[in-house]
């Protein structure tokens, strides 16, 4: 008995060391260890052999299986291993050539900035808000302290439809809705276009954006200007930012001042955008005047606030060295693909 | 305004600053400065030189060998200038020195010229003397310089010395951006001022003492003011015994450096005195003056008169006009008149100093046609007290400069003066504005340097007349803060309640727009919100049509920017077809901006402002392309419900058979298709192109990003599928609302998976396949449930004309 499992096991382990496939490897199982195999057949025999030989005879025969299965087992996987290495072989791919162009569009680089500004002004708690484009003269100009043949009002070239009806010269004009809905605290900003007639050229558009800032609480000072419009720089341009306020004159704002940035392209050493003197303007402010605040039913001995407006487009120009306006509004989608 | 630092120097003695101190000081103050021009950075090594001896060149006709002395030795210059002599006096510059330009005038190089001594054929030359030219300015400027020459010195000026200097040249000239609210500032005075309270140092403005004759102005002319309204003050004196010749060296300097061309001493005095006091002037010739008489009084429509450029110019009655017994001598504020012009064969001299109203000179100054440097300052509104001040310092510099005598007395018209504004000195809310703690006496100390005047036992503070910009506490605050230094200002951040920061739902739908546009491959465009009448013919729309109310610019940057847009396709297909005749391929853009619809024309209140969310595209893709990029934005805004796409509405702009209106909920929120072929062409876009627009205030009245956990079914869908032939005109909009309606609660979806026409199928027809998929929340469906539905379905799909294939 034994020899005849010794021979079945030679025979099996031979029949697979010469398969050359699955198949073949199937068919060794099959013959061998199936339901009409050879140690299959041994089992079934078991009736012959003498009940107290059966528990010996069976662990043989056992152990036999176990080690065709094992046998098997191992051949298949090598086999297995084979194949996969050679399918991966067959399916080497030229990794440099192009990529597959996947659709995504572009924002334009003036909303790219303009979100950046939101985001920081949301975080300190502003609220975005938008006013008419097409403006009555009250808001645009009288309700900001610039009264009918107030030289500003010739300075701003302004686009009018009817007598009293005007394209906005500036957002700032948002501040006085905003004031008017007698809402306190304010604290907001108010991106928008604005229109002025200057001829089109590379620095110069008749359609251009501002971003404006307003805030009016108890006892705003002009240290909270200075202190907010430093941290919107930082976050904006870097946080080695530093900022420089000079003292300048708008109607509606009182104390005023002009803003100027350490020159984030170089540093503050002086390159082509800072024109040498490294400090870039970048926008307007001041303390709200008393009487604006006084207009817009608002008691100046109260409350008091602060004004900021920012170009967006000349912050758009700067920040990815645009060297001609017309760029952001010819829509040609190589340029807009560079965002 | 250009001025040179020297003339503020002489009212500031004690000023000592580099020229980058006082540019960042001044701007730090509120006077900014836009720029400063050393005048001799390239000037260097040039010395008074005295020709000794002139020979003429061994070699060459045109040059002659000098030898100059130079001081400390004689040197030998070869030159071709014809106009030296021996014995004259004349700037060298030495070997190793620096000349500004060349002798022709041209512009000055950034570096100047460097002198070398050399040979000039054949003759050593060991420097240059130089032209004015040569030394950076110009004949004009120094009107005693020779045309084409050497630049010939007094003849008792010292050997040796540095021409430089002696030449005025060793100064710098600032540039300063003056803000309007600052009227007092456009004159040299207001600087010094501003620059003695910015350095702390004392300001020392000039003393007018006038030595008078004993004549009486009264007994030479009077004066008579119709219109006060326009002129709030008319001063005048006059000066007799005229002798025009030039003025002095220093004041042709200082003029020229404020960019102002000296021309004799008359003139040179009145525009010496509006540059020092800002205050314009005028002289009349007495003796062209009929009458002697002066008559402020408006002019008559349609009136014309001659100023002294010799122009003739149209007159209105609101131009006010200076005229004498006679006739008309000058428009006011303006220019004078040709008729009473200054000659050089003057006697008497009528000096003017007018106040005369800034709005009026600004207007007429812009109807005329006409803006003039004494226009300029007067639109700002000047102090009536200043004209006094000018005209005696005018006198004054008539006098000392032996130009004339100085007749005794001034005619003074005027209207009572405003007061002057009085404040009270509150120094805590000043502090409580800037957030500083800045003491009494710095305030005060502040105040003093810019003569606002405080009186300790009223606690009141005065303001000077020549500050007009200071009417409150907040001005007050700032003339603290800007000399305190807005640097020296601490930094916070509001204190108070807190408040969210947010953006509002219009900008978060839009926000999603974008998102899902560039998510399907279209960039961001900007377009003008103005543009050309003419579009609506471009875009075919019929002359009747809605879109061609506009509110519309009354002074427009010409045609073509002279609506705004009530449609936005032109900037779209505009902007499509520059990057078609760029050769972009597959170009996808989208923009997110208004259009403007009046209410009622004309305009009486404001128009609608419509936000559009217009896509557009050529290339890649196709009508369903811009379906599918449509569909995708409503349903992630939470535009769940079916849009029903109507065909019907012909826009004339698009391909009559391939457009259609978004229906949602019944209400039209904007439209798709492709562009009609002619408006194409009209573009010079000649390819296929497709645009949608969205009308976004109904798309964020619907919106909402509201979601609710609807349960996932873990019961197998089951899925039929039907062909069918319908006719032709059937759209499968139609069929797939009659499967939706029918289909009852367990159906899932409906997919349509062909559509054919062609052989096999008959004429007239077409053959349309779907895959219907059924599930229930709750169970398994049985078949029943499936063969009862879709008999629905096939009932309703076969009074649509449809014939099930099997």
């Amino acid at each position: 008995m034994k020899a005849k499992l010794e021979e079945i096991k030679k025979k099996a382990l031979e029949s697979i060391e010469a398969s050359e496939s699955l198949d073949k490897l199937n068919d060794v199982r099959v013959n061998i260890l199936g339901k009409k195999g050879e140690l299959t057949a041994v089992l079934k025999s078991m009736k012959d052999v003498a009940p107290e030989d059966r528990p010996k005879v069976g662990q043989m025969v056992n152990e036999v299986r176990v080690e065709i299965e094992t046998f098997l087992e191992n051949a298949k996987k090598k086999m297995e291993q084979a194949a996969l290495e050679a399918r991966l072989a067959a399916e080497e791919i030229d990794v440099t050539l192009p990529a597959k162009k996947l659709p995504r569009g572009h924002r334009h680089p003036n909303t790219t900035v303009l979100e950046e500004v939101e985001n920081i002004f949301i975080g300190l708690g502003y609220e975005v808000v938008e006013g008419p484009e097409v403006e009555k003269d009250y808001y645009n100009f009288e309700a900001l302290n610039i009264p009918a043949d107030h030289p500003a009002k010739d300075e701003q070239d302004t686009f009018y439809i009817t007598g009293d009806i005007l394209l906005r010269t500036q957002t700032s004009s948002t501040q006085v809705h905003e004031m008017e809905k007698g809402k306190l605290p304010i604290r907001m900003i108010a991106p928008g276009r604005v229109f002025r007639s200057d001829e089109v050229d590379a620095t110069h558009s008749p359609s251009f954006h501002q971003i404006e800032g307003l805030v009016i609480d108890k006892n705003i000072t002009f240290a909270d200007l200075k202190g907010t419009l430093a941290v919107f720089a930082k976050e904006l341009f870097g946080e080695d930012t530093k900022v420089k306020f000079r003292p300048h004159h708008f109607p509606f704002t009182e104390p005023s001042a002009e803003v100027d940035v350490s020159c984030f392209k170089c540093g503050g050493k002086g390159c082509r955008f800072c024109k040498g003197s490294g400090w870039i303007e970048i926008l307007g402010c001041g303390m709200v005047h008393p009487h604006v605040l006084e207009m817009s039913g608002i008691d100046p001995n109260e409350y008091s606030g602060f004004a900021f407006g920012v170009g967006l487009e000349r912050i758009t120009l700067l920040k990815y060295e645009i060297d001609d306006m017309r760029l952001l509004y010819e829509n040609d989608e190589r340029f807009l693909k560079q965002f | 305004m250009n001025t040179a630092l020297s003339w503020i120097k002489a009212y500031v003695p004690e000023l000592e600053c580099t020229d980058q101190e006082y540019c960042d000081a001044m701007t730090l103050s509120g006077t900014k400065v836009e720029g400063f021009e050393k005048l001799d950075k390239n000037l260097d090594k040039i010395v008074v030189g005295e020709i000794l001896k002139i020979e003429r060149h061994p070699d060459a006709d045109k040059l002659i060998v000098c030898q100059v002395n130079i001081g400390s030795e004689v040197i030998q210059i070869v030159t071709g200038a014809p106009n030296v002599k021996e014995g004259d006096k004349v700037p060298v510059v030495l070997d190793g020195g620096k000349v500004a330009g060349g002798h022709d005038g041209g512009p000055l190089p950034e570096d100047g010229i460097k002198i070398k001594a050399g040979k000039l054929r054949g003759v050593p030359s060991n420097g240059m003397m130089c032209s004015i030219e040569e030394l950076g300015s110009t004949r004009e400027m120094y009107p005693a310089a020779p045309e084409n020459g050497i630049y010939i010195l007094p003849a008792d000026t010292e050997v040796g010395i540095d021409a430089v200097e002696l030449l005025g040249l060793r100064d710098t000239v600032f540039e300063y951006e003056i803000t309007s609210n600052r009227v007092d500032c456009y004159s040299v005075l207001g600087i010094a001022r501003e620059a003695a309270a910015t350095f702390r140092k004392p300001f020392v403005p000039p003393i007018v003492e006038i030595k008078e004759n004993d004549e009486k102005i009264e007994d030479y002319v009077s004066v008579e003011v119709l219109d006060q309204d326009l002129c709030s003050r008319y001063c005048a004196r006059v000066c007799t015994n005229i002798k025009i010749g030039p003025s002095p060296e220093w004041m042709q300097r200082r003029l020229a450096k404020s960019g102002i061309r000296p021309i004799n001493n008359l003139v040179d005095i009145t525009n010496y005195v509006m540059e020092e006091y800002g205050q314009p002037m005028h002289a009349f010739d007495l003796d062209t003056i009929a009458g002697h008489k002066i008559i402020v009084k408006r002019a008559k429509d349609g009136d014309t008169f001659v100023t002294l450029d010799g122009q003739e110019r149209k007159l209105d009655s609101e131009v006010l006009m200076i005229c004498d017994a006679e006739k008309e001598v000058g428009i006011a504020g303006i220019m004078g008149g040709e008729n009473s012009m200054i000659t050089d064969n003057v006697k008497t001299v009528l000096f003017e100093a007018a106040t005369f109203q800034g709005v009026n000179i600004r207007k007429s100054a812009k109807r005329i046609g006409l803006r003039t440097d004494a226009s300029g300052k007067f639109e700002k509104g000047l102090d009536p007290r200043n004209a006094e001040a000018a005209i005696n310092r005018a006198c004054q510099l008539i006098q000392e400069l032996g130009c004339g005598d100085v007749v005794s007395g001034m005619i003074d018209v005027k209207t009572e003066f405003k007061p002057l504004v009085v404040l009270p000195f509150e120094p805590k809310r000043i502090n409580a504005l800037l957030g500083t703690d800045i003491s009494e006496e710095e305030m005060l100390a502040i105040f003093k340097m810019a003569e606002i005047e405080y009186n300790a036992e009223t606690n009141m503070l005065t303001v000077p007349s020549f500050r007009q910009d200071v009417l409150g506490v907040a001005d007050l605050a700032e003339e603290v803060a800007r000399f305190y230094g807005y640097d020296k200002i601490p930094t916070s951040l509001p204190g108070g309640e807190s408040t969210a920061g947010k953006l509002p739902f219009k900008l978060i739908v839009e926000a999603k727009a974008r998102e899902i546009a560039e998510a399907n491959g279209f960039s961001q465009g900007m377009c003008y919100s103005f543009e050309s009448p003419k579009v609506f013919d471009k875009l075919l729309l019929p002359e009747d049509s809605e879109l061609r109310n506009t509110v519309t610019i009354s002074n427009p940057l010409g045609e073509d920017f002279s609506v705004m847009r009530t449609i936005s396709l032109n900037g779209m297909l505009t902007s499509l077809a520059t990057n078609y005749n760029r050769r972009n391929k597959d170009v996808k853009l989208y923009e997110l901006a208004n259009i403007y619809l009046p209410k009622q024309l004309p305009l009486t209140e404001l128009p609608d402002e419509r936000m559009q969310f217009t896509l557009g595209f050529y290339g890649d893709g196709d009508f369903f392309t811009m379906k599918g990029v449509v569909e995708q934005f409503l349903a992630n805004v939470g535009l769940n419900k079916k849009v029903e796409y109507d065909p019907k509405n012909k826009k004339t702009f698009l391909h009559p058979g391939r457009q259609a209106d978004m229906i949602y909920d019944g209400v039209k929120i904007g439209y798709l298709g492709e562009v009609h072929p002619i408006v194409c062409d009209n573009y010079d876009l000649a390819t296929k192109a497709y645009v949608a627009v969205i009308d976004m205030p109904y798309v964020v009245e619907r919106a909402s990003f509201d979601h609710k956990y609807e349960g996932v079914s873990k019961f197998p869908a089951v899925t039929r599928d039907i062909s069918m032939t319908v006719p032709k005109t059937v759209l499968v909009g139609d069929i797939e609302k009659v499967i939706t309606q029918r289909g009852g609660k367990i159906l899932e979806s409906v997919n349509l998976f062909d559509v054919y026409e062609g052989s096999q199928i008959k004429e007239g027809f077409k053959s349309v396949a779907y895959s219907i998929s059924f599930r229930a929340k709750d169970r398994n469906l049985e078949e029943a449930d499936i063969t009862g539905a879709m008999k629905k379905i096939l009932n309703g799909l076969e009074q649509l004309g449809a014939e099930l294939r099997k």
